[in-house]
């Protein structure tokens, strides 16, 4: 255990802060739920792929930087330091881009991730359908293959980023007579092609951010399937892994939300609830205890260990803190708290609303936090499933 | 940046476990209990053996000459047995401090016996002014405001102070404070007693973390073997999620541990607000254990006879140990309001 940087990560950590010191915009940028900011910050992404930064840990040859796990965690670290844009590939390269480093066949690592590295193609989910949530072997889409095509119908919904995306991945039936999760495929699907259609589902914010996905006779290459057919559940564990976890939820978001809820309340200690000093210390050291997790995680998966159902644990502790910071926030700013960012009495503080609204969604998206409690008993303590 | 154990860490972690679960059994704890004892002669000679007391004794002591960052594990494992033995007081805290008394004759005369297993060493220190296990004690290290005082037994007055946990045998020591006792005082004493404080409360919270995952293992074990409605109750979610919690919490704790080991071990500066948060979740995962693992084996877990206890009272002796969660609370409190802190992304490694 050596718990300090090496001389090359410092190196790397002054390289990328000045970078971003000099790149990121002086302006926050519109919200990507809305059309106008998901093209800039497909902008915003182009730039930081030319500057060596979109994708830190992944290789030279797919539009990475060739570096490491622990390398990614420090620019995680300066990239919310320096209050850059969301990432609003979050879904490809994060999620999509390490399964289908794993899984993909070279011609599919090639045509998929190096487009993906600069956002020209922006990726949604495409897991959960109307009968098919926290059950999700409960999927009933089919795609059944016709020569060099699979041929598919059916609907997928909540398709996060789904209403301005350029592609979809999801799980799909490709064995109609099958059931639960084996006879599942995964396929990766062109937004535009004929025969899906989307239709945008506005979130409790308001703004159009997911979608409902509608699949009729659409027609998609084979040469689109990730990994073997019949074997997408084994796929999209691996996905649900890096969701649930790592990549998507790097700690530095939570830190950087934890070191905003402290000075919020020293500049509100006079005038709020004096009990209220204990849970926001109580917030910043569970983010504190989410990052020393995640570097003990990543110096294990540098030394050849694997993310398995402990990933579920992961999404648990997140989740609940990023709600907890919020409320507590919220009760901080009494009066103000129900204030949307553009009134003129909020003076700068609604954001801490609509972060709580985003943080609701924590709970239940990448598996229910009910179902991960489920995995962690089953798998991990290995209590009886019936 | 590396955050794992290395190989012979582990290894010596697996080793004391496999001794402890062969030696220190519920019957070997509850014999003790019903003799009026926590402390087992034969048992801490056989810890000695494996350099257990030693651990931090430099190697020119005769000792293991090992860090906190080697011992973390094994006061995971003290705990995990429910080890009821002055391993916190004589080898996490007493070896060190002898060490950096710089009193070479006291050292000289103190770290062979206790690496060699001849010598337990009580501490008092005024965060948790009762001594544990005094009567048992060949040396007393007690404080006095600024002032370490070194106490022969014989010559104070050990008053039994009967507390809820039998594993934690507790003493008000009474003693003259004076010259012949005094071996430091004023900065020089005042650092000894908070690097004392904070090597206690590190033991203590590993020793909680290897507690509560017991407490989890007892609960999960009980849960699938119990049969309720024809089927264990461990196949009912409520009963699933409640140790889901648990475990949650434990894994968040556990990291927040070693991490104060390794500062303790390198004396980073922030290490007294690393170690109060690694008590404080540490305490908190074993307490939130402590009360599902008793629901989830119902009334059975209400009995005297069922081992559940030796575990719940050390998750709540332990709390009291090396400053309740209220004070390491206030510590961390302090440290994260003060003007000065540099809080946020990227400071978690590094003071900036």
């Amino acid at each position: 255990m050596d718990l300090v940087y090496t001389a090359e990560q410092e190196a790397f950590r002054k390289e990328a802060r000045t970078w971003l010191e000099a790149n990121v915009p002086s302006r926050p940028l519109k919200s990507f739920d809305t059309k106008e900011g998901f093209e800039e910050h497909r902008e915003w992404e182009k730039q930081l792929q030319a500057g060596g930064f979109a994708m830190v840990p992944w290789p030279v040859e797919y539009g990475g930087r060739g570096a490491n796990l622990l390398e990614w965690l420090v620019f995680e670290e300066e990239y919310f330091r320096a209050k850059a844009p969301a990432r609003v590939n979050q879904n490809g390269i994060f999620l999509l881009g390490p399964t289908i480093m794993e899984y993909g066949t070279p011609e599919q690592k090639a045509r998929f991730l190096p487009k993906m590295a600069s956002s020209e193609e922006v990726w949604a989910q495409g897991w959960s359908e109307p009968n098919a949530g926290s059950d999700m072997a409960n999927i009933q889409a089919t795609a059944i293959r016709d020569g060099d095509h699979f041929v598919i119908n059916g609907q997928k919904t909540w398709a996060s980023r789904g209403a301005y995306a350029h592609w979809l991945f999801g799980m799909f039936r490709t064995d109609p007579d099958s059931e639960r999760h084996r006879g599942l495929s995964f396929i990766l699907c062109p937004l535009d092609a004929p025969g899906i259609t989307v239709r945008p589902i506005e979130k409790l914010n308001h703004k159009a951010a997911f979608a409902e996905v509608f699949f009729d006779d659409a027609r998609v290459s084979v040469d689109h399937l990730l990994g073997e057919e019949g074997k997408g559940w084994n796929v999209s564990m691996s996905t649900a892994g890096f969701e649930r976890g790592l990549m998507l939820r790097s700690p530095a978001r939570f830190q950087d939300t934890a070191a905003k809820l402290v000075a919020l309340y020293k500049e509100n200690e006079g005038s709020c609830d004096p009990g209220l000093k204990r849970r926001v210390v109580d917030c910043w050291m569970r983010a504190e205890a989410y990052t020393l997790d995640t570097y003990r995680t990543v110096s294990r998966l540098l030394e050849g260990g694997k993310i398995g159902a402990e990933a579920s644990l992961n999404k648990i502790f997140w989740s609940e803190l990023d709600v907890e910071m919020h409320e507590v926030a919220l009760e901080i700013l009494g009066w103000r708290a129900e204030l949307l960012p553009q009134a003129s009495e909020a003076q700068g503080v609604g954001e801490w609303l609509d972060g709580y609204i985003f943080a609701l969604a924590g709970p239940i998206y990448a598996g229910t936090n009910e179902i991960q409690r489920n995995i962690i008993a089953e798998r991990i303590l290995g209590l009886p499933r019936k | 940046m590396r955050f794992t154990f290395d190989e012979d860490q582990l290894l010596f972690q697996t080793t004391l476990r496999d001794f402890l679960s062969n030696e220190c059994t519920p019957e070997v704890i509850r014999k003790a209990w019903d003799e009026g004892r926590s402390h087992t002669p034969a048992l801490w000679a056989q810890l000695a053996e494996l350099g257990v007391p030693g651990l931090l004794v430099p190697e020119a002591h005769d000792g293991m000459g090992m860090s906190e960052i080697d011992s973390v594990l094994l006061f995971e494992e003290a705990g995990r047995a429910a080890l009821p033995e002055p391993v916190i007081a004589t080898a996490a805290v007493a070896a060190p401090l002898l060490v950096e008394l710089g009193d070479e004759a006291l050292a000289g005369e103190w770290l062979p016996r206790i690496g060699g297993g001849d010598a337990i060493v009580g501490v008092g220190h005024e965060v948790s002014p009762l001594v544990v296990d005094a009567d048992v004690s060949h040396l007393l290290l007690l404080q006095r405001g600024d002032e370490v005082h070194a106490v022969a037994p014989d010559s104070a007055e050990i008053v039994a102070q009967p507390a809820n946990d039998p594993s934690r045998r507790l003493f008000k020591v009474n003693f003259d404070a004076g010259d012949a006792t005094r071996v430091a005082a004023g900065d020089a004493g005042r650092s000894l007693w908070a690097a004392a404080l904070d090597r206690g409360a590190l033991a203590a919270a590993a020793q909680l973390v290897g507690a509560t995952d017991k407490l989890i293992t007892l609960a999960a074990e009980y849960a699938e073997q119990r049969q309720q409605f024809g089927k264990p109750i461990g196949s009912f979610q409520a009963v699933k999620h409640m140790l889901a919690n648990c475990k949650v919490k434990l894994e968040y704790a556990r990291p927040v541990v070693h991490r104060a080991a390794h500062s303790v071990a390198r004396s980073v500066s922030d290490r007294s607000l690393h170690v109060s948060m690694a008590k404080v979740a540490a305490a908190d995962a074993a307490q939130f254990a402590s009360r599902q693992a008793l629901q989830v084996h119902g009334a059975l877990g209400y009995t005297w006879e069922q081992d559940l206890h030796i575990w719940m009272r050390r998750a709540w002796s332990l709390e009291q140990a090396w400053g309740r969660n209220d004070f390491h609370r206030s510590r961390v409190e302090e440290r994260v309001l003060e003007a000065s802190a540099r809080l946020g992304p990227g400071r978690t490694f590094r003071g900036e």
